[in-house]
């Protein structure tokens, strides 16, 4: 095979592992805030369910919720994981006959959810109540203190731990191959038995070197767009 | 006309009482001078009188407007008790100003939200109070480039920019350095000056001395000692007082 034949075989991989990344990502941060807010609300039972929640899914290995995902519905439910589910979003990305991505993304999107959420909260909560105050004497509503007087303040506190988790999150998506799915590793993998080629295994480090940088130029960006004030 | 009266308040947390019956009046264009030693009240008044506490007896009316009535204890909604903070502005010890926004978007930045007029009005007048406090050359700048005096004479004029009855300071010096402390004095004098109604909470006894119609001496939750300056720093009844303005003296 040649250089090009095996990076092509590896982006067909990689681009199951970009999916992972884009769905749990676009999912799973605005899914975090709600479970934010419940960890913060002032309703005693809604906080303790929201805080339980949060610990047993940051308890558990990622991998082990993969596969809790993957066997419980046929387990519980009876209802078979079947590979030939395929959905409309998937055709479009060219990959079909894959419905053991749904329960990967699943696990993914709470998982990550809860991770965000923790930041959220930190974040929401390191705000000084000064700045509510101040906001409240000036006759503003709650509402209009979060939106336009905490919220960017919290955004500029969050993205440091935030772009340490999205950078961790692309490389999580290699754990997709506990349930076989072919993301990059797997499909090197493949050539090693297959086609007694090892080095690819190791070149799979280079889509996720090019990858992370890309995301360390961007989120270094919004960083900086926010550095022109201190909070 | 904007005349304002407080009637009996009583304030507690949890079982500590902090304010045990505070009853003053305060007409318009005077200014009250609030001192006492720490922990006596004065912070816990001040909010109450701003509606970010609520007291649990007692009146706040503004002229024969009851804002709060402690006795019939319906609960205020949030929007009543959004218009009541509009009669009142609140300049805290530590400024808190909103540090991503300019000089002019903390001064603009409740008129807008909460439309008081066309943002070209709103601006105009900004730039006004924001000349008035002098710091028309800091307009563009960010809470981090100025000073803390420069931040609290910021803090100010967004208050004004809400046009309040009565504008009241915690302690509006006390996080300064010495030497800037001269220069927020100054704004509050020359407010004092143009016929503003103000409440201020303060340790400089001079100061108090200088620009108030009144003073207020409270101790443990009562105001211990009420009259003009020349009362309070001159012939004081109460031994309390007596001993705090020694106190305070010695200080110095
Ligand atoms: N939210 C609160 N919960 C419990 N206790 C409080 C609260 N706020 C104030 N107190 C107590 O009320 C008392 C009066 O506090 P306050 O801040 O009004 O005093 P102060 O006169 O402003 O003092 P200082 O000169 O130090 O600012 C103090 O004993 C304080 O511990
Ligand atoms: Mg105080």
């Amino acid at each position: 095979m040649t250089f090009l034949q095996v990076t092509l075989f590896l982006w067909e991989g990689f681009k199951l592992s970009l999916l992972i990344f884009a769905v749990t990502l676009l999912c799973g941060a605005p899914l975090g805030l709600p479970i934010a807010f419940c960890s913060m609300s002032k309703f005693k039972p809604l906080k303790y369910l929201s805080k339980v929640f949060v610990w047993v899914v940051r308890g558990i290995p990622l991998m082990l919720q993969i596969f809790i995902f993957y066997y419980a519905p046929g387990l519980v439910f009876n209802i078979p994981i079947s590979r030939n589910i395929n959905l409309f979003f998937l055709q479009n990305f060219g990959i079909e006959n894959m419905g053991m991505i749904i329960p990967v993304l699943v696990a993914f999107t709470v998982n990550y959810a809860c991770y965000f959420s923790e930041i959220y909260r930190g974040g929401i909560e390191s705000i000084t109540y000064g700045q509510y105050e101040a906001g409240y004497v000036l006759g503003l509503t709650k509402s209009q203190v979060f939106r336009h007087i905490v919220l960017k303040q919290v955004i500029k506190r969050i993205v440091p731990p935030m772009s340490n988790e999205i950078i961790t999150l692309i490389k999580d998506t290699a754990l997709a191959n506990c349930i076989m799915l072919p993301e990059i590793i797997m499909k090197a993998g493949e050539l090693a038995s297959r086609e007694m080629l090892v080095w690819p295994l190791f070149y799979t480090g280079a889509f996720y070197l090019v990858f992370v940088g890309l995301l360390t130029i961007i989120l270094g960006r919004v960083e900086k767009k926010l550095d022109y004030f201190k909070a | 006309m904007a005349n304002l009266y407080i009637n009996n308040i009583y304030k507690k947390f949890g079982k500590t009482e902090v304010l045990k019956g505070i009853s003053f009046t305060l007409n318009e264009g005077e200014v009250v001078s609030i001192i006492g030693s720490s922990g006596s009240g004065k912070t816990t008044l001040l909010r109450c009188i701003n509606f970010l506490e609520t007291p649990d007896y007692g009146t706040i009316s503004i002229d024969d407007n009851v804002l709060f009535n402690g006795e019939n204890h319906s609960k205020l909604t949030d929007a009543q008790i959004r218009e009541n903070r509009l009669h009142f502005g609140l300049v805290f010890q530590s400024f808190n100003l909103f540090p991503q926004y300019s000089v002019l978007q903390n001064v603009t930045l409740a008129p807008k939200l909460l439309k008081k007029g066309t943002n070209e009005e709103i601006e105009q007048k900004a730039k006004q109070l924001i000349e008035q406090v002098g710091l028309t050359d800091k307009m563009n700048s960010y809470p981090c480039q100025l000073s803390g005096g420069q931040q609290q004479r910021v803090a100010i004029a967004r208050a004004l920019a809400m046009n309040p009855d009565i504008l009241c300071f915690d302690e509006p010096t006390s996080a300064l350095d010495p030497e800037l402390t001269g220069e927020v004095l100054k704004v509050i004098k020359d407010l004092k000056e143009s016929g503003r109604t103000m409440i201020v909470v303060t340790h400089e006894m001079e100061f108090a001395k200088n620009v108030s119609d009144k003073i207020i001496f409270m101790a443990d939750g009562v105001i211990e000692e009420i009259g003009t300056p020349k009362d309070i720093f001159e012939n004081p009844v109460s031994e309390k007082t007596k001993h705090f303005l020694q106190n305070s003296l010695e200080r110095i």
